[in-house]
């Protein structure tokens, strides 16, 4: 099946991918390489929708922290272990999802990013007011527990290497997906609407099926952002977050396997150097006002979006990658 | 008098914030849904802009002394030309793609105005002092009717009647109508429609600045207060249609004044009415209130 890889380098490529994420850990923070990672996940989740099936959500911040104040909830008022919290997380986030993109998918095109950003909108304001979430103060002390009882998750390595396993997870589940039958009837409707329409398909029933699957994965990445951090937060439900998961994806590259990946570790790593990157800046040309940079991050990021749509529409793995 | 246990007088004046809220929603939706009309782009910077219209008259007053009146007229025409530069610069490119990437461009010019004004001004409200003809308050003997609420009223829905009049009533108005129904004929006649494009854009834009400079004295100034505010108004967009003007101007109003009721009735609910609304009416009317699917 054509991932947007040519064929040569395909399972070399994955392996040395993989490989380069078990080793990782003993040569950076593994903390970090978790945050990469969960974006990662998330970043492949909204994927499955702009890339694979062409529909633009504005509001999946509204599951990353949704389920991650859901894995919190669980995983210290309830008080269960964490694969049950990621696993009831995830849960939550398909039901939000279920009831989000059952409203969004009722209009097509720009509408549709409209509705799930006023949508998400509405779930950040809902998590700002209730008190279960804290609100500005946060959800704190999320504990990380054992998992399955039996492996220390308190440990930075045991944990790092079970958010590998679970984001590769997420990564197979969703070559799976793409490659299926299903996943060439999101290319069809990606490709024409009104073809797949006069095939004979449930365009909607796809559409619908897609999101909440999307919404799972989303979920699936916060709530293991929140057992990795120990707290969350309601940037991550912010509209300023679904902006964020956008721009990874278009860094990345819209519609690769690997780009969100690509796009997630670029963005992250930037965010956190774009301080000292203001600081240098500063220095070299001695204008001061190169030293807040780092306090407006969105100057940068903003500048990379107006860029990526205006000139590397395809993103960092379409530049280098050419495809069929 | 009392109505629900509410003096008369207490639920006015939440009308009439919820009126002055309503206003600014019929702006720019209006101004959205001229842009969309014309240039198939939903511009996310509309919030941006309005936020621009603000702190432009706010820097005006503080390096220049420009007055509220100067800047009411020339704000929209500073924020118009910023449109201008942008249409001819950025978005022209992109009529060409998807949809989706008039919306992300825009969006990335959110990010990028909102972080270089914050990167100067921080996130704390500047003060703007409202002008002295219009403080004070006129007692109607039912109630006490701020001057300065009711002068944004006012400006707001004669800015929206012009609009409105000049769309669907002149000749100029025609060729934007003819324009948005089908942009190959109308070049075919001979109308400059790159250009018609361009100048639509700026005027949207410039809609938005004007009710910026209105809601410079009672909104805090600040470099975010338009990104909150832009998707309240998708919402709006999105219950009215973008299909009529009078459409759009009337759903503005329309859901200002339900969100000064819940302020009143159950104020936790103020901040999510507007979208449970919008779920509502997608449940029952897809295509909006006023609208029909382009």
């Amino acid at each position: 099946m054509n991932l947007l890889v040519p064929k040569f380098l395909k399972p070399s490529l994955y392996i040395a991918i993989i490989l380069l994420g078990v080793l990782a850990p003993w040569y950076f923070y593994p903390i970090f390489l978790m945050k990469i990672l969960c974006f990662a996940l998330f970043a492949a989740a909204f994927n499955l929708l702009l890339g694979y099936t062409g529909l633009l959500s504005f509001g999946h911040a509204a599951f990353f922290g949704g389920s991650g104040y859901a894995a919190g909830f669980f995983m210290r008022n309830a008080g269960l272990s964490p694969e049950l919290g990621i696993i009831l997380a995830t849960c939550f986030a398909i039901c939000l999802g279920a009831a989000m993109g059952g409203l969004a998918i009722r209009r097509q095109g720009i509408y549709f990013s409209m509705i799930t950003l006023a949508l998400a909108q509405m779930f950040y304001f809902i998590c700002l007011q209730a008190p279960i979430t804290g609100g500005e103060d946060g959800f704190q002390g999320i504990p990380r527990g054992s998992l399955f009882g039996l492996i220390d998750l308190s440990n930075d390595l045991n944990l790092y290497y079970f958010v590998l396993l679970v984001v590769l997870f997420g990564f197979l589940l969703i070559a799976r997906i793409v490659a299926s039958p299903f996943g060439q009837v999101l290319k069809a409707i990606k490709e024409n609407e009104p073809r797949a329409v006069s095939l004979g398909y449930d365009v909607n029933q796809f559409k619908f099926l897609v999101f909440v699957l999307s919404a799972a994965l989303a979920g699936l990445a916060g709530s293991v952002q929140a057992l990795v951090l120990g707290f969350e937060t309601l940037s991550d439900v912010h509209w300023s977050m679904s902006g964020l998961v956008i721009l990874m994806t278009l860094v990345g590259g819209v519609g690769t396997l690997i780009g969100p990946l690509i796009g997630a570790l670029v963005i992250v790593v930037l965010e956190q150097r774009v301080g000292e990157i203001g600081n240098f800046l500063a220095k070299i040309s001695s204008v001061q006002w190169f030293n807040s940079l780092g306090e407006s991050v969105t100057i940068v990021t903003g500048l990379i979006f107006i860029l990526c749509v205006m000139l590397f529409r395809k993103g960092l793995v379409g530049y280098f990658v050419k495809q069929k | 008098m009392e109505i629900f246990g509410l003096s008369t007088s207490a639920l006015l004046s939440q009308l009439l914030l919820g009126l002055v809220n309503g206003s600014f929603y019929a702006i720019l939706s209006l101004g959205l849904a001229v842009i969309f009309g014309l240039l198939n782009v939903i511009n996310f910077s509309h919030g941006a802009m309005f936020m621009l219209g603000a702190i432009v008259t706010w820097m005006a007053g503080q390096y220049f002394g420009l007055n509220y009146w100067v800047m009411l007229l020339l704000s929209p025409l500073v924020v118009g030309a910023i449109g201008v530069v942008i249409e001819r610069l950025l978005l022209r490119h992109l009529y060409q793609l998807d949809h989706l990437y008039g919306l992300l461009l825009t969006f990335g010019l959110t990010l990028f105005i909102e972080g270089i004004l914050r990167s100067i001004y921080g996130s704390s409200g500047l003060p703007f002092s409202t002008p002295e003809q219009l403080t004070g308050a006129t007692d109607l003997g039912f109630m006490m009717l701020p001057n300065y609420r009711a002068w944004v009223v006012f400006a707001s829905l004669s800015v929206c009647f012009i609009t409105w009049y000049v769309i669907e009533k002149t000749k100029l108005g025609s060729y934007l109508r003819a324009g948005t129904e089908n942009p190959k004929l109308v070049q075919a006649f001979g109308i400059n429609f790159p250009l018609m494009m361009t100048l639509t854009y700026a005027f949207g834009v410039g809609l938005a600045a004007f009710s910026g400079v209105l809601a410079a004295p009672i909104i805090q100034i600040s470099p975010l207060m338009g990104s909150n505010l832009i998707i309240v108004v998708f919402a709006v967009v999105v219950i009215g249609g973008m299909g009529s003007i009078l459409g759009s101007i009337l759903t503005g109003l329309g859901l200002g004044l339900i969100e000064g009721l819940t302020k009143v009735f159950y104020p936790e609910a103020s901040n999510t009415v507007v979208f449970a609304i919008m779920a509502i009416v997608l449940l029952f009317r897809p295509a909006g209130l006023f609208g029909r699917e382009k």
